[in-house]
């Protein structure tokens, strides 16, 4: 059992290889044919062709192709990501603090909508066509169908300009608050490492209204998947043959049909997870929530290559190891799966 | 500064009894008198103006953190605002100037005790090290000081430690208040050399992170991307000290969220709002809205000298008559401006820039000279504009593609990306109608003439040409106000803008800015930045 998941690891590590690879040569050509030339942009207001032609060859850009594919490669065998032209920063700097940030808040959105969501399909499966199952249909239809940065300005204007219940929507910390010695860069894991309960209480106040935004959006898919997945399997015949054979309720829905339901739930919630670390854009405009999002939009916008090609291999870096760990999840959840990877 | 540094700092200085940045306080501390709050949608990019790259909100670090050798005076307008006087330079590190005799120089007094913030004093030889890298390093900086004719350190003279000159090549008007504008900041120069390198002789990795510098303000804080906090220096000596011990600029990127903070108290000055939400502010009275007119700025429709119809002057002036005015400066600019239409006659009575042009929405008039110039049946033509100015530029093109319509132009909209404007507008000049949004610094029309009237110019994106407006703008860009000469030159440079109209004018747009009541002594600078020098809270 242990020698055949290390070997599923493996071999899923090594598979991810060839596609690990294609992303660097694919994001290096496609930042190359964006329109708009970065030398121009960054000449600034009052260039001439002159300093246009100064610029582009401090940024490297007047060699060729190869040349700067290369460099490119060489960087990242030591490790490094580039500069970004437009902040001046190394692109891992901005990864590493920015990442965090996102990390932060997606988890907790897929937290709490998991809490939400999950018990909702649940029950709406078990009792089709009562309230419960028309409640959980308004949500998904209202989860769905809201735009992110509506429910995101919804909910500023009625809990902090209306009620003023929420604290004011500037990012993860208010103003007068120092950030945490990084650790994890988690700020409420590292106020908690800190032991410093004022500012734990800050980074969650300013948590609390991003993160149910998302909740709201990510709930949509899991839980019409749960309660999809709880349908199939409920009217299965081994659940036909558990309750006949007088087993209790709970152990019905829990031990039987639940697990086995589990799988597309899993699989779903990889895909939403993944979906939302890059594409929550909307939300982190909203709330001035300085996350990755943000970042690659901004260096999509002015042509910044280091930077959109730091975002993309870090996203898929980030995706060959979440779909590892759902495939060693797949394999807890249910025996069947990997033994024959 | 990097955090732990700056969590070092706050250890000692908490030790020595000023604690420099709370850990934490109650919401209600955003009252403070002392600290300003401001939210804005972009912040610095970069703490060096003269960097590769530096984006236009970091100009408000040179603007807050160095001093230059002059400054400006200030005015106050009819309706009580205060503004920068362009026609009065101050002494800012300079305390005297004076050109020489045969006027092919400039020797400046520097104040005597003036200190960087390091407590090093500011020498003729920071100065001319400072100088001689806003030429060398290209770029945006060089071009801005070739603006003013300074264009080689040896120009730049040392006589002793107080004393600087500044030798010309030629004669220019331009040339001192180009020592006024944001560029050419008086750095450190001693801090800077020791963290420059052979291949990095003016330290433009250090100074993007690390001013060093003498201004009012200090960096206390730089989270790129959320935050830039500024502290007083509290020795400064080069203008009166700054009422503010600390000022918060945060970053929101939406701005909704920005006029909520405004409202709920939780910022003091908000910035770069929609013009919808500053015509509401105003009109609620609750607010303090400081709008003045972007001096030497138009919003103007660009025709494209390539696009065969408008070659012909005719079909120019058909579009001057064919723009709905008065709508577009009502619903795309909310009236946050000046109107630069209806003037009264193609002959121009005064040398006043921007000044309105003799055009008005007439589509008779529009029709005739369209049918005179073999258009009757009219012709298609795209229409472009800014998709990162799309919150006032999208339904400014909506409404002249409604004008144009009625006169048989044909305009379907071409959206361009804010990123690849530059290229296809400024750089390759490939749109034939377009809208323009060019505001110069100095404010000369000679000046506005040099950069968009002048062929092969960058912003001269209509690729236009006359040898007139060729020959007057170089004789008159340098020549002084008072020279006989000035008035008639500008003139008729006027008259042949009036009557070509490559570049139709539609309104001046003001640069707005929304604060509490509390906040006094807003002055609107031409750098469009914001000066917290003068601001006071009460």
């Amino acid at each position: 059992m242990h020698a055949s998941k290390l070997q599923l690891v493996l071999s899923r590590l090594v598979q991810a290889l060839p596609s690990v690879l294609g992303i660097i040569i694919v994001t290096f050509l496609m930042t190359r044919a964006l329109p708009g030339d970065p030398a121009v942009y960054f000449a600034g207001p009052a260039a001439t062709e002159q300093s246009i032609e100064q610029i582009r060859k401090s940024l490297g850009l007047d060699q060729g192709l190869p040349q700067q594919f290369w460099i490119y490669l060489a960087d990242l065998a030591r490790g490094e990501l580039g500069t970004s032209f437009s902040t001046g920063i190394p692109v891992k700097e901005e990864l590493l603090s920015r990442l965090p940030a996102s990390l932060e808040l997606t988890l907790l959105a897929l937290l709490l909508s998991v809490a939400v969501a999950v018990p909702l399909g649940v029950l709406a499966a078990t009792r089709p066509d009562t309230w419960v199952d028309h409640l959980c249909r308004v949500l998904v239809t209202a989860g769905v169908s809201l735009p992110v940065f509506f429910t995101g300005l919804f909910l500023v204007y009625v809990f902090y300009y209306l009620l003023g219940v929420a604290p004011s929507p500037l990012g993860r910390l208010d103003i007068y608050y120092l950030s945490p010695p990084t650790v994890t860069g988690f700020y409420t894991f590292d106020a908690l490492i800190a032991g410093d309960f004022e500012v734990l209480r800050a980074a969650l106040a300013q948590l609390v209204l991003p993160a149910i935004t998302m909740g709201l959006f990510t709930l949509a898919p899991l839980a019409r998947m749960t309660r999809g997945a709880m349908l199939q399997v409920l009217g299965s015949d081994f659940i036909r043959t558990a309750r006949a054979s007088g087993l209790r309720r709970s152990t019905v829905l829990f031990t039987y049909a639940f697990r086995n339901a589990l799988l597309p739930i899993l699989t779903t919630l990889g895909m939403v997870f993944s979906f939302m670390l890059g594409s929550n854009v909307l939300v982190e405009k909203v709330f001035a929530w300085p996350g990755i999002g943000s970042y690659a939009i901004e260096a999509l916008i002015v042509s910044d290559y280091a930077a959109v090609q730091g975002f993309v291999l870090a996203m898929a870096l980030l995706y060959v190891a979440l779909n590892l760990l759902i495939d060693i999840l797949y394999t807890v959840v249910d025996p069947r799966v990997g033994m024959d990877a | 500064m990097k955090r732990r540094e700056f969590l070092r700092g706050t250890t000692v200085a908490a030790a020595a009894g000023v604690l420099p940045f709370f850990k934490h306080l109650p919401a209600s501390a955003a009252g403070r008198a002392d600290t300003l709050v401001v939210v804005t949608g972009e912040g610095p990019n970069s703490m060096d103006i003269q960097r590769t790259g530096s984006n236009r909100p970091s100009y408000q670090i040179a603007v807050n953190l160095y001093d230059r050798l002059l400054s400006y005076g200030v005015k106050t307008l009819p309706d009580g605002s205060l503004m920068y006087d362009y026609q009065t330079l101050e002494p800012e590190l300079a305390v005297s100037w004076k050109v020489a005799s045969d006027g092919m120089s400039v020797s400046f007094e520097l104040r005597q005790n003036a200190t960087f913030w390091d407590g090093t004093p500011v020498t003729a030889a920071d100065v001319k090290w400072s100088f001689d890298r806003a030429v060398s390093v290209g770029g945006f900086p060089t071009v801005q000081m070739g603006a003013g004719l300074l264009e080689k350190p040896e120009q730049f003279v040392v006589v002793d430690d107080h004393s600087f000159r500044i030798d010309f090549l030629r004669q220019s008007k331009l040339t001192l208040p180009d020592l006024g504008v944001p560029v050419p900041i008086i750095i450190n120069s001693k801090v800077a050399m020791a963290h420059a390198s052979a291949d990095d002789p003016w330290a433009t990795e250090y100074l993007h992170r690390t001013p060093a510098g003498g201004g009012a303000f200090m960096l206390e804080r730089w989270d790129p991307g959320q935050q830039t906090v500024y502290k007083r220096f509290d020795d400064w000596k080069c203008g009166s000290l700054p009422a503010l011990q600390r000022v918060i600029i945060r970053e929101i990127p939406s701005p909704a969220t920005r006029r909520a903070l405004l409202e709920r108290g939780d910022a003091d000055v908000s910035l770069d709002l929609p013009p919808k939400d500053f015509k509401e502010l105003h009109e609620g009275g609750k607010y303090r809205v400081a709008g003045v007119p972007i001096e030497n700025c138009l919003i103007s429709l660009g025709l494209n000298m390539s696009f065969e119809p408008f070659r012909d002057k005719r079909v120019r002036q058909a579009v001057a008559y064919a723009i709905p005015y008065a709508e577009i400066f009502k619903a795309a600019a909310f009236e946050r401006g000046l109107p630069m239409w209806g003037g009264k006659s193609f002959e121009p009575e005064t040398i006043d820039w921007p000044q309105p042009f003799p055009y008005s929405t007439d589509y008779e008039k529009a029709k005739a000279l369209l049918v005179e110039a073999g258009y009757g049946e009219g012709f298609e033509v795209p229409l472009s504009f800014d998709l990162g100015l799309a919150q006032w530029s999208e339904p400014t093109a909506l409404l002249l593609q409604e004008g144009l319509a009625k006169v048989g132009i044909k305009a379907p909209l071409d959206k361009i990306p804010g990123a690849n404007w530059r290229t296809k507008a400024l750089v390759e000049k490939s749109l034939a109608l377009h809208i323009k949004n060019f505001g110069g610094w100095l404010n000369y029309p000679d000046y506005y003439s040099y950069w968009v009237y002048l062929d092969g110019h960058l912003f001269n994106s209509m690729n236009y040409r006359n040898e007139e407006v060729e020959r007057l703008t170089s004789e008159t860009l340098h020549l002084a106000v008072d020279d006989p000469a000035y008035e008639p030159n500008i003139k008729t440079l006027l008259r042949i803008f009036f009557d070509e109209v490559p570049n139709i004018p539609i309104y001046q747009p003001y640069l707005d800015v929304a604060m509490q009541q509390t906040v006094t002594g807003y002055e609107y600078w031409f750098h469009r930045m914001l000066d917290c020098r003068p601001l006071r809270k009460a």
